[in-house]
């Protein structure tokens, strides 16, 4: 119906791709059949995607600790307040930064390689050769990959906020020589596990599905050329940032 | 088939770090666990102004923190405060004629309930409700009241 050159599809393709990108989540999500083979190659992706994330994820939640240290300390140190540096770390962790920042790496890391694994394997007519063997690349290519980074993104999260409490743990302790009891003490009783530790894990299962689902669609819908692969890829780490910053705002207002 | 089982193995291993890492933080640097669990008995006391008391806000004897504020409701009836305290079942000894006071930690820091245990020899049980209190301190009325009476500076 917008196909035709012009205003009106310039105007309409950004809603042509959303209604596009939710059906094909839902032709995903409801061809899904339960088998070992499906488990097999969702643990496979896991690994690939996730376990592979997994060192530079745990560096940057590290320096991010140590960073949010530092700016903490300097700043509460004005007010005689620098015992509530770990307050002021593990709320801002739990709550934005470690789901947030999780996601965008994840994007970059992961979701990148997703889409240029599935639209080079189209550009190499390995999609079609798989519809003509009767096989459902959908279920056999898309949903593993959905399913890994949806496991994934909540337990890297994990990973990134214990390597940031742990960077914030060795700056204002072991170099800002703060009171290792008042850091601890701050933090358990100041980080709420219902609003802030729990809004954080939701925040990043949602994240983690809006990732891999761009990433699987903008693989699946790329041109088959070298320059649609390239594409797909640019795509997807555009679109994965803008809607996580996006989901991100529309969550905190009503998780608070 | 032995390189793919390989792979399972280090993603299970992934999944579990990351679960242990989830764990560990739940426990470590948030509040959870905290509850005082089923070892408690409840007291009741009544405010006139409770300030801005919240839920969970420590109860403590002599600064020893001994029990947390379950709720803050409103009577209304007599438009009092009534709030619900957990106490610690090791400390039972409480006598009937304990007064609750809401004091602030430091100036501008967060209310809290401090118990003054009185000398009577039948004792708190659960459910029981303390009649001594002591009201919050408002910082904007004590400033009102004395910008406000002129009294107060005539006999200055």
């Amino acid at each position: 119906m917008f196909t035709r050159e012009g205003w009106v599809s310039s105007v309409m393709s950004p809603f042509a791709q959303t209604g596009q990108c939710v059906l094909f989540m839902f032709r995903m999500l409801a061809g899904t059949r339960l088998s070992i083979q499906l488990l097999r190659n969702t643990l496979q992706q896991v690994y690939l995607i996730g376990a592979r994330s997994l060192v530079i994820i745990m560096i940057c939640g590290f320096f991010v600790g140590m960073v949010l240290a530092l700016q903490a300390i300097n700043a509460l140190e004005q007010f005689g307040a620098s015992d509530q540096v770990s307050l002021l770390v593990g709320k801002s962790l739990f709550r934005e930064l470690g789901p947030v920042l999780t996601a965008l790496l994840f994007a970059g890391r992961a979701g990148t390689s997703i889409a240029a694994e599935i639209g080079l394997m189209k550009t190499t007519s390995q999609i079609d050769a798989m519809e003509l063997m009767a096989i459902d690349p959908v279920q056999r290519i898309a949903l593993p990959r959905f399913l890994a980074g949806v496991i994934s993104v909540p337990v890297l999260a994990g990973m990134f906020n214990a390597m940031a409490i742990l960077g914030a743990v060795i700056f204002s302790i072991g170099v800002m020589d703060l009171d290792t009891g008042i850091f601890w003490s701050k933090l358990q009783h100041g980080v709420n596990f219902g609003q802030d530790y729990m809004g954080g894990v939701w925040k990043s299962l949602v994240f983690g599905c809006l990732v891999s689902l761009i990433a699987v669609f903008c693989g699946s819908t790329a041109k088959p050329t070298g320059a649609g692969v390239g594409t797909a890829t640019t795509n997807t780490v555009v679109l994965s940032s803008v809607l996580i910053l996006i989901f991100d705002f529309i969550m905190t207002s009503f998780l608070i | 088939m032995r390189a793919n089982y390989k792979v399972e193995v280090a993603s299970g291993l992934f999944i579990a770090l990351g679960v242990a890492a989830l764990i560990w933080l739940a426990t470590e640097a948030t509040n959870y666990g905290q509850d005082m669990g089923e070892d408690i008995y409840i007291i009741n006391a009544r405010f006139t102004n409770v300030g801005d008391l919240k839920d969970r806000a420590p109860v403590k004897i002599g600064g020893v923190s001994i029990g947390l504020v379950k709720s803050v409701t409103l009577d209304p009836v007599s438009f009092e405060a009534i709030v619900e305290m957990q106490i610690d079942q090791r400390i039972s000894q409480l006598p009937a004629d304990t007064s609750a006071a809401i004091l602030t930690s430091g100036v501008l820091g967060d209310r809290y309930v401090s118990l003054e245990p009185g000398g009577d020899s039948t004792l708190l049980v659960d459910g029981d409700q303390l009649f001594i209190t002591q009201s919050a301190v408002v910082l904007e009325q004590l400033i009102g009241k004395y910008l406000l009476n002129p009294a107060n500076s005539d006999e200055e």
